[in-house]
């Protein structure tokens, strides 16, 4: 439904009678049709296809390794970029200056008027594997060695605030994509289950849904986070975080495809399929199913930010992404010291910028997308 | 209607009786046990560490161990004891509930205190400025996740130092007079009543507008206006009293949420609550404790959602259960 398919052209040229005939909008007409309509859907669109790219591309984009320390720059501010060089004349290439530790105790950095260290792009630097595959030592942007640049500033081990936040960017907008395809394969299988077969099957599963949907869902969150070590290898912990916030997110949904199987049980096409002989499950999958897709698409994009806040918040206490890996999650736990929010702002500034952005497009997008899938509106509960 | 909510009480029991088997189950599948935490400190002895396992009869296996504490809940109604804070736990969650209340009580005046008046001026003025920009603001505000707004209120009351950074009481506290205790209190209160309180504002208003704009559109506010009633009479007389009954079934759907929303707060805020003393009694294994704050939270979530069923039926006479 996202591509655009021309409207088939009719075979009214053999009329003798040129008869004006107005051509039925295909599904994806109409779906674009209403999504021009809502520029911010649009522009949530493509804002996260802009940060699920630089996802992707993060060894690149980054001027460095996530977990590379600094010892000489603890909490290093964001440097400004300049354009106009010490002696008055202007440059199109920007340049950063060097800062120095003026006092170690409070670590007030000071810069250095006279130091010009220009910003170059497409510069050699560390070897890098871009989309895990492609070897290469060329970044998207660096200065001169031994000069650093730290567009964003430095965290307490002084370690390059956009290159964490770009590699922490590949688990925190990745746990949303992977938890809600785990869950939503569950909450529609299941969901289409009870909704269909009804008996034992259905009160089996909407017990278990209940019992889910009446433990608040953070004290369940971490419950079931207790069950794992703390101290895990950091790819187990990505998929243990997954694995909890599907566990939970599919009981919403199921509860309402049931409602729509249910409702969509007795229609004739479902009589239709199942009189041609189809086996019951193919009935579910290939014919009930589909008609809840635009519901389903919905729900999907509306949901993704609470998967991203799961990760948010496990990590941001500690029990979720460790050390050395970065997410956004335990970037924020940096920023959580009085000290951190009186004199280094940027640790909790940056990645709740990107926090904040990335819910907000997924919602944006989310909302046009409901507009423009279902005139409707099909009203449910948050999934 | 009796029948109703004996039927909705009675669901209740094996609810918890299965969300309790669930939070024991996960808890014995956690490795190690609060024991195991303390048997690192050297301070302690082996024949300490295993009397006292003996003493919480942790050597036995767990479905012994459930039963047990299903036995000492439903005969004594004894929730066990906190192995960290040597506290039944029934008192150690009475003032951790009892300040979640106080925090989620806050928030909910500052959530519909706002919500409602905001809610109507932007029905009455449809369309206008104030309606536009309200709109706005709330689909902007919609997106900030509770962790940021915290961190957001302590960032301003770490720099302007014009609120407390956490916490409950002042150092001072017993020092003060009964109205200074209260003003304590409220200082410590506000900034984190602020974030339970405004995060869900944006949505209850445009619940309110859309609410309210139904209503306009009915035919008795038309003859209300044709009667030549003031336009003020019409909106607070006619429509708002109707424009609030589905605003009541919401108002009950929050206080559960308010439990779960108030988690992250408080830990941010050192709130002395339930969440925060759910997770340290998980990071400790702190086993009975966990189960009582786990199961203390759903059933104000259940609650939650019984009280909501319940004021839509008196709310609106149309809808019965029997």
């Amino acid at each position: 439904m996202t591509e655009i398919t021309p409207p088939e052209p009719l075979a009214v040229e053999t009329a003798k009678e040129a008869v004006e005939v107005v051509a039925p909008q295909s599904p994806g007409v109409v779906f674009w049709t209403q999504m021009k309509k809502s520029p911010l859907a649009i522009a949530g669109g493509i804002l996260l296809v802009f940060f699920y790219l630089l996802a992707m591309l993060a060894p690149f984009v980054a001027p460095y390794p996530q977990e590379q320390m600094d010892r000489t720059k603890y909490f290093h501010p964001p440097q400004g970029l300049h354009w106009i060089h010490a002696d008055g004349h202007f440059s199109v290439r920007p340049y950063v200056r060097e800062e120095r530790l003026f006092d170690v105790g409070s670590f007030e950095y000071r810069e250095d008027p006279a130091s010009e260290l220009p910003l170059k792009f497409f510069v050699r630097a560390g070897p890098i594997h871009i989309l895990g595959l492609i070897p290469t030592s060329i970044h998207l942007y660096g200065v001169d060695a031994p000069g650093r640049v730290f567009l964003l500033g430095t965290d307490s081990f002084g370690r390059d605030v956009v290159s964490r936040l770009l590699y922490g960017s590949q688990i925190s907008l990745t746990v949303g994509i992977v938890g809600i395809a785990i869950s939503f394969t569950l909450g529609l299988l299941l969901g289409g289950i009870a909704g269909y077969f009804g008996g034992w099957a259905d009160t089996i599963i909407m017990r278990i849904t209940e019992l889910l949907l009446s433990v608040p869902s953070l004290y369940l969150i971490i419950a079931l986070r207790a069950v794992f070590p703390v101290d895990l290898p950091s790819r187990q912990i990505y998929l243990g975080i997954v694995a909890i916030l599907a566990f939970i997110g599919w009981a919403g949904l199921a509860r309402v495809i049931r409602g729509l199987v249910l409702s969509m049980r007795k229609s004739d096409f479902v009589t239709a399929a199942e009189a041609l002989g189809f086996s019951r499950l193919r009935v579910i999958a290939r014919h009930v199913l589909p008609n809840t897709m635009s519901y389903v698409i919905v729900a999907a994009t509306l949901s993704i930010p609470g998967y991203i806040l799961g990760e948010v918040v496990l990590s941001f206490l500690g029990v979720g992404v460790q050390e050395p890996s970065a997410s956004w999650g335990n970037m924020l736990n940096q920023a959580r010291s009085i000290r951190a929010l009186t004199t280094f702002p940027w640790l909790l500034l940056v990645p709740g910028t990107a926090i904040f952005l990335t819910v907000m497009a997924f919602n944006f997008l989310g909302d046009g997308l409901r507009d423009a899938l279902d005139p409707r509106r099909v009203s449910g509960g948050k999934a | 209607m009796r029948t109703y909510v004996l039927r909705r009480v009675l669901q209740t029991i094996p609810l918890l009786f299965g969300i309790s088997l669930i939070t024991f189950l996960l808890l014995q599948l956690a490795p190690g046990d609060f024991l195991n935490q303390m048997a690192e400190n050297p301070g302690i002895s082996a024949e300490t560490i295993e009397a006292m396992r003996l003493r919480f009869g942790l050597d036995q296996p767990w479905y012994i161990q459930y039963g047990i504490y299903l036995k000492n809940v439903i005969l004594h109604f004894d929730f066990g004891e906190s192995f960290a804070r040597h506290q039944p736990v029934f008192e150690v969650l009475q003032d951790g509930f009892n300040n979640t209340l106080i925090l989620a009580g806050a928030a909910a005046v500052i959530t519909w205190g706002l919500a409602i008046p905001l809610g109507v001026l932007a029905a009455v003025r449809q369309h206008s400025w104030v309606d536009r920009t309200l709109s706005l603001v709330s689909f902007v505000w919609l997106s900030i996740p509770e962790i940021l707004a915290a961190l957001l209120l302590l960032m301003l009351a770490a720099r302007t130092g014009w609120f407390p950074v956490g916490g409950m009481r002042s150092l001072d506290y017993d020092d003060l007079d009964a109205l200074g205790q209260f003003l304590d209190i409220l200082h410590h209160l506000a900034l984190p009543a602020l974030v339970v309180g405004l995060i869900p504002l944006a949505s209850r208003m445009r619940q309110m507008r859309g609410s309210l704009l139904d209503v306009l559109r009915l035919d008795y506010v038309t003859t209300a206006r044709a009667k030549g009633l003031s336009e003020r009479v019409v909106i607070t007389k006619h429509a708002l009293r109707n424009a609030l009954n589905p605003m009541i079934t919401l108002f009950g759907y929050t206080l559960g949420a308010l439990v779960s929303g108030s988690f992250i707060v408080e830990i941010i805020f050192s709130w002395p609550g339930l969440g925060r003393i759910t997770l340290d009694a998980i990071l400790q294994q702190d086993q009975y404790l966990v189960m009582g704050a786990v199961l203390m939270a759903s059933l104000v979530l259940i609650i939650g959602n019984l009280i909501a069923d319940l004021l839509l039926a008196v709310a609106d006479p149309r809808i019965s259960y029997d």
